[in-house]
């Protein structure tokens, strides 16, 4: 179905298309995040062979609204020794950056807040903030869990957002701009097919970014309790709950626009479209997440640099070429091209990468 | 510029998701490897040796549910062949089989809970353990027909078992042999090969054969560095003799290889329980045993291979109603004296599923 795109100031007027652009974004980010929570939940239950929640409301549906009340309602502990000032503010440093990112995020054709000439490098350079706000919490606890967490948290990020940027250049090079809405305008074919490596080194940087299983060893439930957030209760707790969902969310709209052509599909209205991709998306993070165990430390990364940096590289160097010698190249000669490398390299990769081991001798 | 660093002691414990139960491990940290460790424990100490010394000898039987309360069969088992030992009491046939069918049912209830829970330490979320709790509810189910219990049974009693079995249990048993293999093939499938699981146990906490010997573990833990022993071929009690299975043995003793003797441990107790239930006589259940036991001066020591490794009762008699003195040999506190050696030098995420690869249960350690 073709909609025509709505224009850059709708619905008229610089303030009106902010205010109206902010109230979107907040309720599309809550209600998803609430969304989420219950399909993950319900989702997770039938994959662990138990029913899910399934008492507050028909098939359990309000159950996220029956825990943001819980929540609300827990007493709001601040520990006696922590810093309290940045631990006041930890919940709220991680979570602006994350809702700053759908800013750049187009709904359908032009429907964003802003159109960013450099809109993905605005995305990568926000989504990057949050980490700050992971670390204060972890400092501001004073709880040795929780550092242990914040650390681990650091070294992760800043070690995966190096292959990701890497894989996402792949996609700035093919669409030729760095605006998102653009670069879902460039997408005749989903980046997926043209950019197969790109995709998976970026989802499995995407999945460490925002410290989902395999990675979530910042909050790894099993050895440091919950990392990060150990101390936090009541709404600081919710709002690091928040954090999480929403960054998945970010993540999953980022992947849907990247590489999933954004809105664009036949028959269904644009936002359907996108709606749909964006929780495919996120049905795979939480299916990998109640399927595989975790990393360790030092695994991840050696994963990272050893095994992702490589791999956007090559596919870096392989887009750029392919963009120079076949600029006008049928979509169907680089699709081959690039899945064939994509097989070669990772059967490669996994045949010479080992990950264990790994004792120190003290 | 040398960035000063020191050591920093985190207490893993007794409050923690993965120490299963009320366990401390002492942990200091050189950034994420642990340079030293020290086990505290005894927070679940309830003087479970002291209290049997008050009993009369069936009165005991209770107390030693509460023992490894994920295989109370296995501590009944134990502690009524001491008993029996000590006052020289012969046990019916068929009790002997129910016996046995009783203690295998329950290692593979056991070890579904250890490898279940091993794998949550890995990281992997909540799904396997539940899988495994799948099955186990029917080995419950069928522990809930014998006994009227889902936890601690009580079901043995010196000379025999409490009961005989009701007529719905051995087509529910039946029914379960049958399809216990492809779950266990399930099980194995879930994860064994999985490329995350094999890089964070292959190698890991190797517990090597010497020291396996040396401190004396037993059960899993020592069949999975290499040394093939069993009690229940080393020094068959019940009717263990008459029964054909296979002792599986690890290679190099790290958590893998745990891991996988348990797995194909469950493999050989359904081989045994095929078996037993092939051969199960008809007969009494107990035997003539008088209301209160007054065994001779003496003493008496029965060990079994229960899931978590030798479990042995060492009981004295000064021919009064109750034990003089009752030690137990608890495999879970014997296996854990080597997790010192084998966690040094590992990270905190090790650390944990070392721990989990031993698989104790703390209301054994402390008592």
């Amino acid at each position: 179905m073709l909609v025509p795109a709505i224009s850059p100031d709708w619905p008229g007027g610089f303030w009106l298309h902010w205010g109206v652009f902010v109230v979107i974004i907040l309720a599309f980010v809550m209600a998803m995040v609430m969304g989420f929570i219950y399909l993950e939940r319900r989702g997770v239950g039938r994959f662990q062979v138990r029913l899910g929640p399934n008492r507050t409301g028909p098939f359990g549906i309000l159950q996220p609204v029956a825990d943001a009340i819980k929540v609300l309602l827990k007493e709001d502990i601040i520990p006696a020794a922590g810093d309290k000032l940045v631990y006041w503010l930890a919940p709220v440093v991680a979570f602006v950056p994350v809702l700053m990112v759908f800013a750049v995020v187009p709904f359908q054709e032009g429907a964003l807040l802003a159109d960013l000439n450099i809109g993905i490098l605005y995305v990568v350079a926000v989504s990057s903030i949050s980490l700050v706000g992971i670390f204060m919490a972890g400092w501001g606890s004073n709880n040795k869990f929780s550092l242990l967490g914040a650390m681990r948290s650091v070294a992760q990020e800043v070690s995966y957002e190096i292959p990701l940027v890497l894989a996402i250049i792949g996609v700035v090079l093919i669409s030729g701009s760095m605006s998102l809405n653009d670069m879902v305008k460039a997408q005749n074919i989903p980046f997926i097919l043209l950019q197969p490596l790109g995709f998976l080194v970026y989802f499995i940087g995407a999945c460490a970014e925002i410290n989902r299983t395999p990675f979530d060893l910042l909050e790894a439930d099993s050895e440091i309790v919950a990392g990060y957030h150990t101390e936090y209760s009541g709404m600081k707790f919710a709002m690091f709950y928040l954090v999480e969902y929403a960054e998945a969310l970010a993540i999953a709209t980022i992947t849907t626009t990247l590489f999933l052509g954004g809105w664009r599909g036949p028959v269904l209205p644009p936002i359907l479209w996108f709606l749909l991709k964006v929780v495919c998306v996120f049905f795979v993070i939480f299916w990998i997440r109640s399927t595989i165990p975790r990393v360790r430390i030092d695994q991840l990364m050696a994963f990272a640099w050893k095994f992702l940096l490589p791999l956007a590289l090559i596919n870096l160097l392989v887009t750029a070429a392919e963009v120079v010698v076949l600029p006008e190249g049928l979509p169907w000669t680089i699709i081959f091209i690039n899945l064939a490398i994509m097989v070669i390299l990772v059967v490669l990769w996994s045949r010479f990468l080992r990950l264990g081991g790994g004792r120190v001798e003290v | 510029m040398v960035i000063k660093t020191e050591p920093f002691v985190v207490n893993i414990g007794p409050v923690h998701p993965s120490t299963h139960g009320v366990f401390r491990m002492r942990a200091t940290l050189d950034g994420e490897v642990i340079v030293d460790l020290e086990p505290v424990f005894g927070y679940l100490h309830r003087g479970i040796e002291k209290l049997a010394e008050e009993r009369t000898y069936t009165g005991v039987i209770p107390l030693t549910d509460r023992l490894d309360y994920l295989a109370s069969m296995s501590n009944n088992l134990a502690y009524c062949l001491a008993v029996e030992k000590l006052a020289q009491i012969p046990v019916p046939e068929r009790a002997q089989y129910l016996r046995v069918i009783m203690a295998e049912l329950q290692r593979i209830a056991s070890h579904l809970i250890a490898v279940g829970s091993f794998l949550n330490d890995c990281g992997a979320f909540m799904t396997p353990i539940l899988y495994m709790i799948r099955e186990r509810e029917k080995i419950l189910d069928l522990f809930e027909m014998v006994s009227g219990q889902r936890l601690t049974y009580n079901y043995m009693r010196v000379g025999g078992v409490s009961q005989d079995i009701p007529d719905e249990f051995l087509p529910a048993l039946k029914k379960f042999i049958k399809v216990m293999p492809t779950f266990i093939d399930e099980y194995d499938q879930l994860l064994s090969e999985n490329e995350i699981l094999l890089a964070r146990t292959k190698g890991v906490g190797i517990l090597p054969e010497e020291l396996a010997i040396n401190v004396s573990a037993a059960g899993p833990v020592l069949r999975g560095s290499g040394v093939r022993w069993d009690i229940r071929k080393a020094d068959p009690y019940s009717l263990y003799d008459r029964f054909r299975f296979d002792i599986p043995i690890g290679s190099i003793g790290d958590c893998y290889d745990r891991y996988r003797v348990r797995i194909q441990e469950m493999r050989q107790s359904v081989r045994i329980l095929r078996q037993a239930l092939e051969q199960l006589p008809t007969g009494e259940v107990r035997g003539e045993v008088p209301h209160l036991l007054h065994p001779p001066v003496g003493e008496a020591y029965a060990h079994i291979e229960a899931p978590k490794g030798e479990l042995g009762f060492y009981l004295v008699s000064d021919n009064s109603i109750a034990p003089y003195r009752c030690h137990i040999r608890a495999p879970s506190l014997i296996n854990l004296t080597a997790l010192r050696d084998m966690i040094i030098g590992w990270k905190v995420a090790d650390a944990i599923i070392i721990f989990g690869s031993i698989d104790i249960c703390m209301g054994e350690v402390d008592r």
